[in-house]
């Protein structure tokens, strides 16, 4: 029982943070109607940023994530502005491989700034473990959980009902009706872009307390896939709930049938679920299919 | 002076007949077969490298001609090209080691067998749409990575197998030479298929679905039928691929068949030109010599500056990414279109307006 409830501890923190990112993906599926696949990459740049700042330059934690969180949201601008709004009028597929080769370029960047190597976060929450009734809590754990949930109200209160969340609702659902009511979508998108970026970032940065920074943390960027595929591509909540069912998924098959079969079912898992999920509800579960008319 | 090497300034067609005729002049047929011969004539004067870089070229081919069925005529992105090459390579590897058969009975089996594992994952296509779908295709390429690497009885796990080339009776084909010849015949092949298929009814149907699957549909093509067809087809070149590559490289190993093949893959249709034979055969020439060039360059940069070599390392990675977003913004048509401009200059030279 312990271990079993070890184990969705662990699924559910890493599921927070799942649906951190997935809300990147979400959000630029809503206002470009794209798949951003570099979103992996933008989690690890910022996880590098803010690990350099703090080893290199001896910045404190807060003020190096707020420089990190700055250059994030340039980062989104600027791909937004040179890579995305160019191909404003492609097919989807041509924006898909964009970001595809957008995620090449980048971590070719990131491997000849940074190196292969894993680098050790210096310790920002307190080292010692947590025990409750058996079951081991570290305290980086429960401070992401922490932080995700709050980021994640915030970022609910802000589309809920900030002006420029609306804006971006309106965008979401209609461009041409929201230009037309005198909203800027270009704006909308640059926006909608850096706010990504810096929710990668954050992930980025929490994740990278948990493991460790190495470059083969932007796979995290196709593991995050299935959440948005599951919860739905266009909704915000079900980036949040995804998260937490892959979490947990991936967390239960890490934990159960690995030792069985000889592991690698961790990375698997999510897509088979997705795969069976989709066959039943093609949109996913809170997803809208939205009718096509000829 | 006037342009040997292109048409008229157009072609005047009396009669539905000569409207389908496969090549549209006399020119236009001369211009293919010359490049026929070109390729038939290159091994005689260059090196082993040369030709072994060739062979490659043109196994890419077949599957990017495989992959452009799929994307470029139906309309259906596809993620998972990589582990689909996989499924070719290791039922080739499985059937000549293992079983002992012929590798002429096991060639066009890996196709097969790739077909029916395509269709099915071409399956959810009828529900699922677009970035779905291709997720979907995503999910195929680590369920078989993972089938491939887990059940190690039938595929020797991550250790991967080994395979033998092919002979045809008495004569071998294990030089780089003669494996060219056969992988150009089947290349061939596949691309006066391609070119054909779009000709038939089968193939207008998919341009349908590629362009309208709603529509389509209304008119009365059948979007089950057509659409598992594309992923089948589509799958059934890309397994034969997978098997020369099998037996040209020797080996067959999961991690030959990750995402990273499948990006390869989707690069080569989009730079080469999307629903494009020749674009497909051009853009899988373009991706598979871009890597050698830039070790060329990087080779070459590192006699100089020496510390630059571990940086430079990286530095394929962000050439192939800065290519891509290039061509996307610049050339969304790709290299069939840039060869179609390119003939329309000349055909215009020197009025150009």
């Amino acid at each position: 029982m312990t271990f079993f409830i070890q184990m969705l501890i662990t699924g559910i923190v890493v599921g927070s943070i799942y649906g951190l990112v997935a809300l990147g993906f979400v959000l630029i599926y809503r206002a470009s109607d794209a798949l951003n696949l570099a979103n992996g990459e933008f989690v690890i740049i910022g996880a590098y940023i803010c690990l350099t700042l703090m080893t290199a330059y001896q910045v404190p934690f807060i003020i190096a994530l707020a420089i990190t969180l700055v250059f994030s949201m340039l980062l989104g601008l600027l791909v937004e502005r040179l890579v995305i709004r160019p191909l404003q009028n492609a097919p989807v597929i041509s924006v898909i491989m964009a970001t595809i080769g957008l995620s090449s370029l980048l971590a070719g960047l990131v491997h000849m700034i940074w190196g292969h190597q894993t680098k050790k976060f210096p310790l920002i929450f307190p080292a010692t473990p947590l025990e409750v009734g058996g079951v081991i809590i570290t305290p980086v754990y429960l401070w992401s959980f922490i932080i995700v949930i709050i980021l994640l109200i915030l970022f609910s209160v802000f589309f809920k009902f900030s002006k420029m969340g609306i804006a971006m609702r309106a965008v979401a659902d209609d461009k041409q009706a929201a230009s037309s009511m005198g909203i800027s979508v270009k704006k909308v998108y640059a926006i909608t872009w850096a706010i990504a970026a810096v929710v990668a970032a954050v992930g980025g940065v929490l994740l990278g307390n948990i493991n460790g920074v190495s470059p083969t943390m932007a796979t995290i960027g196709l593991t995050v896939l299935p959440v948005v595929i599951l919860g739905g591509l266009d909704s915000i909540l079900g980036a949040i709930v995804g998260g937490f069912i892959i979490g947990i998924l991936q967390s239960m098959a890490g934990g159960y049938l690995d030792p069985l079969i000889g592991g690698g079912l961790k990375e698997v898992a999510p897509f088979i679920v997705v795969l069976l999920i989709l066959m039943i509800k093609p949109y996913g579960l809170f997803g809208r299919g939205g009718t096509e008319r000829v | 002076m006037r342009n040997p090497f292109v048409n008229e300034s157009g072609n005047y067609k009396t009669s539905y007949a000569k409207d389908m005729k496969l090549f549209g002049s006399k020119s236009a047929a001369l211009r293919m077969f010359a490049l026929i011969a070109l390729a038939l004539l290159v091994p005689l004067f260059t090196s082993n490298y040369v030709i072994g870089l060739l062979t490659l070229c043109t196994i890419a081919s077949i599957g990017a001609i495989g992959l452009n069925i799929l994307t470029g005529f139906t309309g259906q992105i596809s993620i998972g090209t990589g582990a689909f090459l996989g499924v070719g390579g290791y039922t080739s590897a499985i059937l000549t080691s293992t079983y002992g058969l012929s590798f002429w009975i096991a060639l066009p089996l890996a196709g097969l067998v790739t077909a029916v594992v395509g269709g099915l994952f071409g399956i959810p296509s009828l529900r699922l749409k677009g970035l779905y779908l291709a997720i979907a295709t995503l999910a195929a390429q680590f369920i078989i990575i993972f089938i491939i690497s887990r059940w190690t009885s039938v595929t020797g796990g991550t250790g991967g197998m080994s395979l033998s080339r092919p002979t045809a009776g008495l004569f071998s084909l294990s030089s780089n030479t003669s494996y060219y010849y056969l992988c150009i015949v089947i290349l061939m092949l596949t691309a006066l298929y391609a070119t054909n298929l779009v000709r038939t009814r089968t193939g207008r149907a998919f341009l349908a679905v590629r362009d309208r699957d709603v529509a389509a549909q209304i008119m009365g093509i059948n979007l089950f039928k057509y659409k598992v067809m594309g992923f089948a087809i589509s799958s059934f070149f890309v397994g034969i691929a997978g098997s020369l590559l099998a037996h040209y490289t020797m080996i067959v190993s999961p991690e030959f068949y990750g995402i990273s093949v499948s990006i390869e893959y989707l690069a080569m249709i989009l730079i080469g030109g999307l629903g494009s034979v020749m674009g497909s055969i051009l853009g899988a020439v373009f991706i598979t010599l871009l890597p050698v060039g830039l070790t060329m360059i990087i080779d070459f940069m590192v006699l100089y500056l020496p510390s630059l070599g571990q940086i430079l390392s990286s530095f394929r990675e962000f050439v192939f990414g800065i290519v891509i977003i290039l061509f996307l913004i610049f050339e969304p048509g790709g290299l069939a279109s840039m060869w179609t401009n390119l003939k329309n200059y000349f055909k215009l030279w020197p009025f150009s307006h």
